[in-house]
């Protein structure tokens, strides 16, 4: 019992907060990071895709349904107290000493953000 | 679609209508899981025969047979254990035992029913007749890795505790605990005559079996350390242990986190050898006589199949059946095999010597397939 809940207790670390000092150069980077991307982006979100990786590939842990499996329950209605920097950021890393795989690897960051968007508020994604 | 969808039709009439007996030997079930389906087939003729609705998510579903070949128990996501009767090709009795389960077992006699729940964390034993739940054992954990063992009993692990407990039904339910089995065993194994069951772990290499036929098993460690010096790759899906070789009395198993599967001496228990694959395998499974061990892989790479000599543990053929291989099934003796393939929206047929692909089936998001055959084998 003490490894699980050593392992789950709220896995998900807290957002990462930019320092002052560091917002400008990052805000500009944003910027224009996000103009060269907007474009790229249009194009290569895929919805279909993106649903189907959910409930297939991360449904072979967390249950085609998201209600949970050998990974926690992903239903919207159990993930809001997150948000979506919190959940993408998982996404992309994984979570260290648990089977949470980083995702890096095999999506990018706009793509995981579309499915931490997905996760919380599946609705409006449709 | 259609002429499927038609012929499927023109069966059921006929199922109705025909009296002849019906020998199931050839049948199995294909798992087609976004749907909560079954897909009865016969594997001789290479054909659909029917479809049976209504078993509930199914997603990660398994099931076993019950010792006459008739009836099937199967195991769903949701809790949901259905027994399905293919004879009559209709679910015979259906209940939701728990919030969220992982799979299950029968008894040696045929007369009980165990499945593995995650939540609540425990194994419930039913009556194989009736459904009716004649034990509850609960465990504190999410379980995982049950098989059924000679004699009326129960083997099964914790993935939170590391404990493997051996349940024995032959008179009243007694409780034997094994702990220190490992960090986080994800799966296990139990050899056909019985004697040897081995968990893998998640949260360290190496693997751990238990002497069923010792007075008082204790952790045998296997391979501790296998990855040692190694980069661990992430896994995006966790391996299952079902298959075992045979030939020179060997298992093959999948490694966790690393591209590689490992043999090991049935006997000794020391490593034999080391095959570099493809990807994370998923499945190692043994053709029947032994000879080859197909593997298939985790996301992103589950598009391809390989195919390993035992004799030499070189990959011999390595072909790409389509997107999201889940599952592969060997026709009792081994000519044929069965894959679901996911995201085709098919099952396909090879010849195992030729390798050549001999028949698609169409089914709606493919993923278990189970041969009757499996009746008559322990831990199947």
């Amino acid at each position: 019992m003490d490894r699980f809940t050593k392992t789950y207790r709220d896995p998900v670390p807290p957002p990462r907060r930019r320092t002052r000092s560091m917002f400008t150069a990052n805000a500009v980077f944003s910027a224009a990071f996000l103009l060269a991307t907007a474009a790229l982006a249009a194009e290569t979100i895929d919805p279909g895709a993106l649903k189907r990786l959910v409930h297939q590939d991360c449904g072979s842990c967390h249950g085609l349904t998201l209600k949970g499996g050998l990974g926690p329950d992903l239903r919207a209605e159990n993930i809001q107290h997150h948000d979506v920097d919190s959940l993408k950021f998982v996404i992309l890393n994984g979570i260290p000493e648990t089977p949470m795989p980083p995702w890096q690897p095999l999506i990018s960051e706009e793509e995981a953000e579309w499915v931490a968007r997905y996760l919380l508020d599946p609705e409006t994604m449709e | 679609m259609k002429p499927f969808a038609l012929s499927l039709l023109a069966m059921l009439c006929l199922s109705a209508a025909h009296a002849e007996p019906t020998a199931t030997g050839d049948l199995g079930l294909i798992i087609e899981r976004a749907k909560g389906s079954v897909l009865l087939v016969d594997q001789s003729e290479r054909a659909a025969l029917a479809r049976i609705e209504g078993l509930g998510d199914l997603s990660h579903a398994s099931l076993v047979y019950s010792s006459d070949e008739r009836f099937a128990y199967v195991f769903g996501r949701d809790g949901g254990l259905t027994k399905v009767d293919i004879v009559k090709r209709e679910i015979a009795n259906r209940v939701v035992q728990a919030g969220n389960a992982i799979g299950g077992a029968i008894s040696d006699d045929g007369t009980l029913v165990a499945v593995s729940n995650y939540e609540p964390g425990g194994v419930r034993i039913f009556d194989a007749d009736t459904l009716e739940m004649v034990a509850d054992i609960a465990t504190d954990s999410k379980t995982i890795g049950l098989v059924d063992a000679p004699g009326r009993r129960f083997v099964f692990t914790m993935w939170d505790t590391g404990e493997t407990w051996i349940a024995d039904l032959s008179g009243a339910l007694e409780i034997t605990k094994i702990p220190d089995m490992g960090d986080r065993p994800y799966d296990a194994l139990i050899t056909a005559n019985g004697r040897t069951y081995i968990t893998g772990l998640f949260g360290e290499d190496g693997l751990t079996a238990l002497d069923l036929w010792s007075e008082t098993p204790e952790p045998i460690r296997v391979l501790p350390n296998y990855g040692r010096g190694q980069e661990e790759m992430p896994v995006y899906k966790m391996p299952h242990l079902e298959g075992w070789a045979h030939t020179g009395a060997e298992f093959v198993l999948p490694a966790v986190g690393h591209h590689e599967v490992l043999w090991i001496d049935a006997d000794s228990l020391q490593e034999t050898g080391r095959t570099r694959t493809h990807g994370q395998p998923v499945f190692a499974m043994a053709r029947p006589d032994g000879r080859h061990v197909w593997v298939n892989f985790a996301h992103p790479l589950n598009d391809t199949i390989q195919v390993i000599d035992t004799v030499t543990k070189q990959i011999v053929h390595e072909f790409k059946p389509g997107p999201a291989v889940l599952h592969m099934e060997f026709t009792p003796r081994g000519h044929e095999v069965w894959l679901s393939v996911r995201d085709a929206g098919k099952v396909m047929i090879y010849d195992t010597h030729t390798f050549e692909k001999l028949r698609e089936i169409e089914a709606d998001s493919p993923s278990g397939i189970f041969f009757t055959a499996r009746a008559h084998r322990t831990g199947l």
